[in-house]
């Protein structure tokens, strides 16, 4: 036993632990064998089949919980789907009361929840305690508040229905919070799977939720491992799922789900960048870095792995880190005085140390404090890489564990060049006591979250996602509420798209002859501002409803999408030019087609034979273009109110280079409300038009030639319309990809859009594009941008 | 627990007693390095973020926490600095500094042995020749404020000249305030000069440098007027008179710390840190030893190179002590009062 006088002179810290009897009595209450709390009642699964819980620190077993089956995960989506129209036609007040209950019980059982999570999954109490619970409750509350606005602030949209949620074993609470508060608030009932290793505290929060009132099958809770995860996802009944977890894993979800109208949301991987420059406090980047990649065991979707250090300071920087890393704590995740806990479960440990071992191999040096892990559970030490080159296995791959990799860079922009040098896209850390450079960066950062001189900060206001393959949707804020949210007139119309009509296919008609040939015309393809011929020699026949000819037009294929891929990215420029600029481009294309608005009308209504149809579809269009001129310089981002002394930018960002397969009906109408949305704000679009009437597309080359908008903004690739989707679903270097067609297509491309993670947008129901409530406004707006949130303490 | 009462001397060994115990060799200090001052960089929010967490990423608890408090009393400059101090409170603290635990409860400790007595005693010039006539014996030193505290804008020769009156009457440490105003001003020379001025006054007398962080408007002038301080030979770089609105508190101290931190690494002088006023709980005291165990390492927990000022915390560690030994809440007037 150590004496009083013994620690006067070493000064050591002792064991400080906080207790486990009141999380390990809740444990026994439940005789440590959990069912599934469904439909408001906890029930055994009829088959039988469970799995241990570990707590990872000791190895020792906490309980035994149930593999949900088929018939349980059918049970769970019945009884949300039971429960599903009371609580959505319940008054946003009413759910308001029932979120502000939860947020209060939670921080009534604060502590039993802050040790259960530390003993579930190996983190530090002090983490749990003091970021992990009142994070949680903070949730709650401020999704209270989306609950009592949804009439006002979403008025004409409505919850989604069932929606089936998996969450990581990360964060395992923070992650159900997150996942649950904006889908109550908005209306909709849910399914919800913690992960395998941590299933505890989403048990418990689902029975203090029913203790705290909430309706029965409003919060369905079931265990179970990925196969359980699959059921959910492959559920007919199931109208949206949310995912966070690994890129993996989420693009086996968009696979499971293309096509079958369900809405998604993905939150993946990172390899989150933490940029250093030459004037920035050192001292407290030391303690950034920390924050970054030594919290939570480094166990973090946006971890600041990759340190990125102007190299005149490099050296400094990394003897100061190693001097910290020698003083951080690892051991009993109760204690009160460590930094990092265990490693969630052997299978992630191993992982991490293969990770390491690859980093050596591949010759990076390693560096680990001169203490010893403890030795009795999963435990890693902080460990840190110097002499790593972008192309290292370590410097690419997302270890989830305690590993920095350390890499340098000369100037501004090559740092942007190695941060973005990533196919993740989540998060991002700036450090520099320069403004202008820190403003200058961070919009050139491909990521959904930059934090300035800080990092790893999380608030209930500000959405949270990623870019490119981290994912996409938003949790937290006004922009995380729609993705619970659709618009009323689809949940009329039912939940899912219903299945369209094939468009006619007029390839092989023959063409009546004419007296006199017509004048030929001769319809290229539109590539970088100019018209060029396709790859390959091939057009294909325009034919009116009565079959006559009336042209032809260029066969795109693979390599003229290719071409129009990189077109559209010479034009990035676009994006940086100001708003105003953007409308004036946009006023002008509008003034040049109404110049020519009888020519187009005659056009449109020879192929479709819509007779008079052809001339207000033009007139549409001119005032559709009037619409995303107006909007491009007032589709303005937020600041979000953090609780931090300082501000928080939820920037909108275009989303980059967008496909566009355009409607089938109204040709040109269909064409312009989707293409002069997505130019906007900011993007360049390759835009296949529709494939039976593609000549009003056509005819606008020379109208956009006229109009100045820059080369490479606007590509128009006409021919086999569902194909060249696919080619552009299947095209690494595109953003996204909206497709209006047919359900078949529409899959395809979700499917195919999974290689690189890329949004898309399918529809395959019937949309009035006459109509501006439908054709026009901030819905497709949203799908055009994406949120960035900086943020940005200040003080001096 | 039986371990409460067990006797006898503590077990060091010698590696660790020299660890603990080298003196450092005092800070001569060296040329003004102006282009080091201007190019620190402090981020409040960063440094903000960082002190809030010192008190909860580590915590000391039972007889590692007894045996933390009985430190703080060790690093504690017992101080009277009022205006109606007289002999009798001047006599009364000296007392209390010879023996300022209960012996039953150092005996119940098992820390009789460790002969625990405070740091020093600070107090006016006025005070010296008595608290020195008190103290004689025990082997504390009489530390006095000087330089016209606590504003220290009294004119430069009677401020130096007051040095040498403290030291002449046996003030073994002298308390000097810097001219806040050089420092707001960014006139770093003048401090500088100031700074060593006041350190040639000193003589062999060590010299804690009071920088009146409250007064000093941003965290990098409290960075910038800390490593100008030791480039002109501060023993000590010290926070607060106690007199200004704001006093010690943990971001000043982070900040100052790792000041302290790279001027050792670049010159390898080691420099004491001494935060002072508004430390009244047991508490505080500890995080002011876990800020300094975490950002300097354990050489900065002994008396010469950590001081906590303060005359009210005292009274808090002894109740903390007593509940540590019986298990029950103390109250104030069981202790013999300060």
């Amino acid at each position: 036993m150590t004496t009083v006088s013994e620690i006067f002179e070493t000064m050591a810290y002792g064991p400080a632990p906080e207790s486990e009897k009141p999380a390990l009595a809740w444990l026994d209450q439940h005789g440590r064998d959990f069912g599934l709390l469904v439909g408001g009642r906890w029930i055994k699964s009829d088959g039988g089949e469970g799995f241990d819980v570990i707590n990872p620190a000791t190895t020792a077993k906490l309980a035994r919980v149930t593999q949900a089956g088929e018939a349980d995960v059918d049970a769970a989506v019945a009884a949300a789907r039971t429960a599903f129209p009371a609580w959505a036609k319940l008054s946003g007040h009413a759910r308001a009361r029932h979120l502000y209950a939860l947020a209060r019980a939670v921080q009534k059982h604060s502590r039993l929840l802050a040790v259960l999570e530390s003993l579930d999954n190996g983190k530090s109490i002090r983490e749990t305690r003091d970021l992990d619970i009142p994070l949680v409750a903070r949730h709650l509350t401020h999704h209270a508040g989306w609950a009592q606005l949804a009439d006002s602030e979403f008025a004409g949209y409505g919850p989604v229905g069932v929606v089936g949620q998996i969450v990581p074993w990360n964060f395992p609470l923070l992650m159900v919070a997150w996942k649950i508060a904006p889908a109550l608030a908005a209306g909709n009932t849910v399914v919800l799977k913690p992960a395998e290793f941590t299933p505890l505290t989403a048990l418990c929060l689902a029975e203090i939720a029913h203790d705290a009132g909430l309706p029965a099958g409003v919060l369905n809770v079931i265990t179970g491992d990925g196969r359980t995860g699959e059921l959910i996802v492959k559920h007919s009944d199931v109208d949206k799922i949310a995912f966070t977890g690994s890129t993996e894993v989420g693009r086996i979800i968009r696979k499971a789900t293309a096509g079958s109208g369900k809405k998604l949301s993905l939150e993946l991987g990172g390899k989150s960048p933490f940029i250093v420059f030459d004037d920035a406090d050192l001292d407290s980047v030391v303690e950034g870095v920390v924050d970054a990649i030594w919290f939570n065991q480094g166990q973090v979707c946006c971890a600041g792995s990759r340190l990125l250090v102007h190299e005149g300071i490099a050296e400094r920087l990394v003897t100061k880190l190693r001097a910290r890393m020698e003083k951080l704590r690892v051991g009993p995740p109760l204690d009160k005085a460590v930094d990092m806990g265990a490693i969630v479960a052997p299978v992630q440990l191993e992982r991490i140390r293969q990770l390491v071992d690859k980093g050596v191999e591949e010759g990076a040096t390693l560096w680990q404090p001169s203490w010893a892990c403890p030795t009795d559970g999963y435990f890693y030490p902080p460990t840190l890489f110097t002499n790593v080159s972008p192309a290292a296995t370590v410097a690419q791959v997302e270890i989830f564990g305690p590993v920095l990799v350390t890499m340098t860079f000369r100037t501004p922009a090559e740092a942007v060049e190695l941060a973005n040098n990533t196919p993740y896209g989540l998060a991002a850390s700036v450090w520099t006591e320069n403004i202008n450079l820190a403003l200058d960066v961070a919009p050139k950062i491909k990521a959904g979250v930059v934090w300035i001189n800080c990092t790893n900060l999380f608030d209930a206001a500000s959405g949270f996602g990623g870019y490119r393959e981290s994912g996409f949707g938003r949790e937290g804020g006004r922009e995380g509420m729609w993705e619970y949210l659709q618009q009323t007139r689809n949940a009329e119309r039912g939940t899912r798209n219903k299945r369209r009509a094939p468009v006619p296919r007029s390839d092989f008609r023959v063409p009546r002859s004419k007296q006199v040939p017509p004048l030929d015309r001769t319809y290229k393809l539109f590539i970088g501002g100019a018209q060029v011929r396709p790859d390959q020699g091939y057009s294909r026949k325009i034919l009116s409803p009565s079959g006559d000819l009336i042209a032809e037009v260029a066969e795109g294929n693979r390599k003229d999408i290719r071409n129009a891929v990189e077109a559209a990215h010479a034009a990035a420029g676009w994006s940086r030019t100001s708003g105003h600029n953007r409308g004036q481009i946009l006023y002008y294309l509008a003034e040049n087609l109404a110049q020519r608005a009888a020519e187009f009308a005659e056009r449109i209504s020879a192929m479709t034979g819509g007779g008079q149809a052809g001339r207000p579809e033009v007139d549409a269009s001119v005032a559709r273009l009037f619409t995303y001129a107006a909007w491009a310089d007032k589709y303005d981002g937020a600041v979000h109110q953090t609780p931090i002394r300082g501000i928080t930018l939820a920037m909108h960002e275009p989303i980059g280079v967008i496909g566009i397969a355009c409607p089938e009906e109204h040709p040109l109408l269909g064409f312009v409300s989707l293409v002069a949305a997505a130019v906007a704000v900011g993007n360049t679009v390759i835009a296949v038009p529709s494939e039976a009437h593609p000549l009003a597309a056509a005819e606008l080359y020379t109208v956009l030639e006229a109009s100045d908008v820059p080369a490479g903004v606007i590509n128009i690739v006409t021919g086999a319309k569902d194909a060249l989707a696919k080619v552009l679903a299947e095209h690494d270097d595109v953003d996204a990809v909206w497709y209006f067609g047919n359900q078949a297509a529409g899959a395809e491309v979700e499917r195919a859009s999974a290689g690189n993670m890329k949004r898309t947008w399918a529809e395959w129901h019937a949309r009035d594009w006459m109509d501006p409530k439908q054709g026009e406004g901030q819905e497709f707006l949203r799908e055009a941008t994406q949120v960035k949130n900086i943020w940005i303490p200040y003080g001096e | 627990m039986d371990t409460k009462v067990r006797h006898g001397a503590p077990v060091v060994s010698p590696e660790r007693a020299l660890r603990v115990f080298t003196a450092p060799q005092r800070n001569p200090g060296t040329p003004l390095d102006l282009d080091l001052v201007r190019a620190l960089r402090i981020n409040r929010s960063a440094v903000e973020r960082r002190a809030a967490t010192i008190p909860t990423r580590r915590t000391v608890k039972k007889e590692w926490q007894a045996a933390w408090l009985l430190r703080a009393i060790t690093c504690m400059d017992l101080t009277t600095l009022q205006g109606d101090d007289t002999p009798t409170n001047v006599l009364r603290l000296c007392a209390k500094a010879k023996n300022p635990v209960r012996r039953d409860l150092l005996d119940a400790l098992g820390a009789t042995e460790l002969g625990i007595r405070v740091g020093a005693v600070c107090v006016y010039h006025a005070f010296i020749p008595l608290a020195v006539e008190a103290l004689a014996g025990s082997g504390i030193p009489v530390a006095a404020v000087s330089t016209g505290f606590p504003a220290g804008l009294n004119p430069l020769p009677q401020r130096i000249e007051e040095i040498k009156a403290s030291v002449a009457a046996g003030a073994e440490e002298i308390d000097v305030v810097i001219t806040r105003g050089h420092a707001l001003a960014g006139a770093w020379e003048a401090l500088y000069d100031e700074v060593h001025a006041f350190r040639e006054a000193c003589g062999a007398a060590h010299m804690k440098v009071i920088l009146g962080t409250g007064d000093l408007a941003t965290l990098v002038n409290v960075a910038r007027a800390s490593q100008v301080a030791m480039m002109a030979g501060a023993d000590f770089i010290k926070t607060s008179t106690g007199k200004e609105t704001v006093n010690a508190t943990l971001p000043v101290g982070v900040v100052m710390t790792r000041q302290i931190r790279d001027y050792h690494e670049r010159t390898g002088f080691a420099v004491g840190f001494k935060p002072a006023g508004g430390i009244r709980k047991a508490k505080q005291a500890l995080e002011w030893l876990i800020l300094m165990k975490e950002e300097l390492g354990d050489r900065w927990l002994a008396a010469d190179l950590f001081r906590l000022g303060a005359s009210a915390l005292l009274t808090d560690i002894e109740r903390q002590l007593e509940h540590y030994v019986t298990g029950r809440y103390s109250a104030a007037h069981r202790h013999p009062m300060v």
